[in-house]
C-alpha cells in the first residue's frame, strides 16, 4: 500500500521542476548556512549560556554552575545600586527620547518649508550621527566641564563671558539630575537622525491632502496639527523604538563623559564592572538578561506590528 | 570581476595555509617544552615607564639565562582590565602563561589562589634569601596560610600627602602630621579664600583618600585587623574614620568626578589647591610636567600615618601546570634579584621591593621612600588590590559610590559590614 502511494505521489509531481527547486534550495541554504550557524552560536547560544550563568552561583575566576534559581535576580531588585541604575535609565530615556523627537520634528518641519540650501542643512544636522558615541562623549566632557572659579571652562566659560551667568551649570555633576545632562550629547547626536525620519514621513504625505485642507479653509498650523501629525504617527513609533533601545543599552557615551561613577551608573556599566572587576559572573549575567528582556519588551511588539502591517498591504 | 574573485580566493587560501602552518609550529614548540627553553610572561605593561622597565628587566634576564627565550605576552588597555579578562579566558581554557603580573596581595590571592591556579613560592624565597632583604611586615600581606604566592618587583607608596610649599607658606600653614592638624590647616586655607584646598579626582581616587584616612585615624594595628578578619567593621573606630573622611570630602573640589588623578594632582602644582593624597606615581607626573621636588611640590606621609608605609606592588606569580616551569622560575629569580629590580624601578619610577637597592640610581623622592620602606611598618592598600580580594573591593566601591552621593555615614558603615560578611 505504501509503495503504491509513493509511486502515485511521484507521478503527480512534475519531475523537472522539483529537481530545479531542490538545486536552488540547496544552493541557497548552503550560502546562508554559515551566517545561520554563526548566528545560532554567537547570538542565541550565548544568550542561552548567559541565561544559564544568571541562575548559577558563579563568583570568582572559574565557572561554578551550582543552581541558585532566581537568587541573582532577587538580589538585584534589593540592590541599591541597581535601583540607581533603573532610575538613571528612566531619566536618561525620557529626556533623550523626548528631546530627539521634539528637536527632530521641529528641524524636519523647518526644512520642509522649501528653503534654499536644504540639502546643506540636512547634511549638517545628520553629520553628528556619523561620529561614535565615544568621540561625542569626549568632546562633550570638555564642553560640560563643571569646574568653577578660575578653572571654569567649556560651555560655562562661554556663558560667563557672554554675561549669561544664570545658564552656568554643574552639568552632569548636578546632584540627582546629573543623568538628564548626559542626555544632551545623545540628543545632539541623534536628533538629526530623527529629523531625517520625520522628513521622509513629511515628504510622503501627499500634496493633495494639504491642498484639500487649504481649500477647506484650514490655516497652516491647523494643517500641521490635524493633517500632518496624525500621518506621522508610524514614523514617531519607529523613532521611539530605535531611540528607546539605544537609550536602554547606553554605555559608551556615559563611560566617555563620566567614567565609572556611581551617581551616573547604568545597568550596562554595572554589568561590566561587577563581572570583570568583581568577578560576580552570575550577577553580571542576570543584569545582561534583564537588559535583553527590557529591550525585547520594547522591540518585539513593534516587530510583530510592522510585520503584520507589511503583510496586510 | 571573475579575476577579482579568483584573486580573493587565492588570498584566502594563502591565509588558510598560513594559519595551518602556524598551528603546526605551535604544536612542535609545545612538544619541546620539557627542555625549558621558553618562558611566556603575561602582563599589561605595554606603554610608558612600565613597558620600558619591563624591557630593561628582560635585558637582564637575557644576560642571565641566554638559553631561555623570553616571550612577552603583554595585553594593552584599560589599566589591566583587558589583560585580566584575557588571562581569565586562558585560565578557564587551561592554557596558562608561565608567569603573569598582578597586584601583590589579596587581588592575586583572592582570585588565583582561590581558583587553584598558582603555586606557593616559599622555596624560592628560601633559596634566594629574599626573606632577609624584604620587610618582615610585607610577607604576611602577600601570603595566605603561610604560603607566599608572588614575587614583588616594585613598590609604590599609597599614603603620600602632596602639597604646594608656596601655598602653605603664603598662608602660614605647616604640613599637618595628624588628622586634627589637617582639619585646622584646611580651615585656615578655606578662611583665606581657597574654595577647595584638598584636590580629589574620580571615584577610585576617592577610595584612595578613604583608605589613607582610615589608616591615619585607626592606626596600623586596627587597620590591618579590618582586613585579616580580626577587626570589626561596625566598631566606633571605623565610624570615627568615616566621619573624618566625610569631613575631609567637604574640603574637596566640586568637580572631582570629572577629573582624572593627573588633573587633581595638577591642581596642587598650579596652586589651585594646597593638598592632594595620591600614590607616589604622582611624583613621576610632577617631574613630567616640569615641576621641581621641594620647590613645586613637597611630600609627607598622610596625616596620622608617620612610620607606616602603605604599599602596593606589581608582582609575578608561578602558574600551576606552567608549560615551562623551569623558565618561569628563572624569570621569577630575575624579578626578585637586585639586578632585575634595579633595572626595572628607576625606569618605572618606583622603588625596589628589596631594601638593598642602589640608592644612587634613584631620585630624591624615591630615596626618601627607600629609607621609609626599610624602616616603616608595612600596611596594604585597598584601592590597589593588597588587602581585599576583587569581589570585596568592588562591593566596597559600590558602597563608596552610594556614600559619595548620599553622604550618609551610618548607611555607608552598614554597607561596609555587609560587604565584609559576604566577601572576606
Amino acid at each position: 500500500m505504501s509503495l503504491t502511494e509513493t509511486t502515485r505521489t511521484t507521478e503527480t509531481r512534475p519531475p523537472r521542476r522539483r529537481f530545479r527547486i531542490r538545486k536552488d534550495k540547496v544552493l541557497a541554504v548552503a550560502l546562508i548556512s554559515p551566517s545561520i550557524i554563526a548566528l545560532l552560536i554567537f547570538v542565541y547560544g550565548f544568550i542561552a549560556w548567559s541565561g544559564r550563568v544568571s541562575v548559577s552561583a558563579w563568583k570568582g575566576l572559574l565557572p561554578d554552575y551550582t543552581w541558585v534559581g532566581l537568587d541573582n535576580y532577587k538580589n538585584l531588585f534589593v540592590d541599591p545600586r541597581f535601583h540607581i541604575d533603573i532610575r538613571n535609565t528612566v531619566m536618561f530615556t525620557v529626556v533623550f527620547v523626548l528631546g530627539c523627537l521634539i528637536i527632530g520634528l521641529a528641524l524636519a518641519i523647518l526644512l520642509d518649508q522649501g528653503l534654499k540650501g536644504e540639502a546643506f542643512f540636512r547634511s549638517l544636522f545628520l553629520f553628528p550621527m556619523a561620529i561614535s558615541f565615544i568621540v561625542t562623549g569626549v568632546v562633550w566632557r570638555w564642553l560640560m566641564n563643571p569646574a568653577t572659579g578660575d578653572r571654569t571652562s567649556g560651555l560655562n566659560l562661554i556663558f560667563q563671558s557672554l554675561g549669561l551667568d544664570s545658564l552656568v551649570s554643574s552639568w552632569q555633576a548636578t546632584p540627582y539630575w546629573g543623568m538628564a545632562f548626559i542626555a544632551i550629547p545623545a540628543i545632539w547626536q541623534m536628533s538629526g537622525y530623527t529629523m531625517a525620519l520625520y522628513l521622509a514621513g513629511l515628504r510622503s504625505i501627499s500634496e493633495e491632502l494639504k491642498e484639500a485642507a487649504r481649500v477647506d479653509g484650514a490655516t497652516e498650523l491647523q494643517i500641521y496639527r490635524r493633517v500632518m501629525l496624525p500621518q506621522l504617527r508610524p514614523v514617531t513609533l519607529t523613532a521611539l523604538i530605535i531611540l528607546g533601545h539605544i537609550s536602554l543599552k547606553v554605555f559608551d557615551l556615559i563611560i566617555a563623559v563620566a567614567g565609572k561613577q556611581y551617581a551616573l551608573d547604568v545597568p550596562a556599566i554595572y554589568m561590566w564592572q561587577t563581572t570583570f572587576d568583581g568577578y560576580f559572573f552570575g550577577r553580571g549575567a542576570a543584569i545582561g538578561i534583564l537588559l535583553l528582556l527590557s529591550v525585547g519588551v520594547l522591540v518585539v511588539p513593534y516587530l510583530w506590528y510592522t510585520q503584520r502591517q507589511e503583510r496586510g498591504t | 570581476m571573475t579575476k577579482r574573485i579568483v584573486a580573493l580566493l587565492a588570498v584566502l587560501m594563502l591565509v588558510v595555509a598560513a594559519c595551518a602552518s602556524d598551528d603546526a609550529e605551535t604544536t612542535t614548540t609545545a612538544a619541546e617544552t620539557v627542555e625549558a627553553t621558553d618562558v611566556e610572561v603575561f602582563s599589561w605593561w605595554t606603554g610608558g615607564g612600565e613597558a620600558a622597565g619591563l624591557d630593561a628587566m628582560i635585558v637582564v634576564f637575557g644576560e642571565k639565562y641566554p638559553n631561555v627565550t623570553f616571550e612577552n605576552s603583554a595585553v594593552a588597555g584599560g589599566a589591566g582590565t583587558n589583560a585580566r579578562a584575557v588571562l581569565a579566558t586562558r585560565l578557564q581554557a587551561n592554557e596558562p602563561p608561565d608567569s603573569w603580573q598582578g597586584h601583590a596581595g589579596q587581588e592575586l590571592i583572592g582570585t588565583y589562589v582561590a581558583a587553584d591556579q598558582i603555586e606557593p613560592l616559599n622555596f624560592l624565597y628560601d633559596e634566594e634569601g629574599w626573606l632577609d632583604v624584604m620587610p618582615e611586615t610585607l610577607i604576611p600581606l602577600i601570603s595566605k596560610d603561610g604560603n607566599i604566592y608572588s614575587v614583588p618587583v616594585n613598590i609604590h607608596r599609597a599614603n603620600v600627602l602632596w602639597s604646594n610649599p608656596t601655598v602653605l607658606s603664603d598662608n602660614n600653614v605647616d604640613v599637618p602630621t595628624t588628622i586634627d592638624e589637617w582639619f585646622t590647616a584646611l580651615d585656615a586655607l578655606k578662611a583665606a579664600g581657597m574654595d577647595a584646598p584638598l584636590a580629589m579626582g574620580e571615584q577610585w581616587t576617592a577610595m584612595h583618600l578613604m583608605e589613607t584616612t582610615m589608616l591615619g585615624t585607626m592606626g596600623y594595628e586596627a587597620y590591618n585587623a579590618l582586613w585579616d578578619g580580626n577587626g570589626d567593621w561596625s566598631s566606633a573606630a571605623v565610624t570615627e574614620s568615616l566621619d573624618n573622611y566625610d569631613k575631609l570630602l567637604s574640603y574637596t573640589n566640586t568637580d572631582s568626578s570629572a577629573l582624572s588623578w593627573q588633573d587633581a594632582a595638577q591642581l596642587v602644582i598650579d596652586g589651585s589647591a594646597a593638598f592632594n593624597v595620591m600614590g607616589d606615581w604622582a611624583e613621576g607626573f610632577f617631574r613630567e610636567i616640569g615641576s621641581e621636588p621641594n620647590v613645586g611640590y613637597e611630600w609627607a606621609p598622610t596625616p596620622g600615618t608617620d612610620g607606616i608605609f602603605q604599599f602596593l606592588s606589581d608582582s609575578f606569580v608561578l602558574a600551576k601546570n606552567a608549560p615551562h616551569r623551569d623558565g618561569a622560575i628563572a624569570w621569577l629569580k630575575v624579578a626578585g634579584s637586585l639586578e632585575g629590580q634595579d633595572a626595572f624601578n628607576p625606569v618605572k619610577g618606583s622603588i625596589p621591593a628589596r631594601s638593598d637597592g642602589d640608592r644612587s640610581l634613584y631620585g630624591v623622592y624615591l630615596q626618601s621612600a627607600m629609607d621609609d620602606w626599610a624602616s616603616d611598618d608595612v600596611a596594604g592598600s585597598l584601592a590597589h588590590g593588597v588587602v581585599a580580594n576583587d569581589s570585596w573591593k568592588s562591593e566596597i566601591d559600590s558602597a563608596l559610590g552610594a556614600f559619595l552621593a548620599s553622604r550618609d555615614v551610618a548607611a555607608f558603615q552598614t554597607a561596609l559590614v555587609a560587604a565584609e560578611a559576604a566577601n572576606a
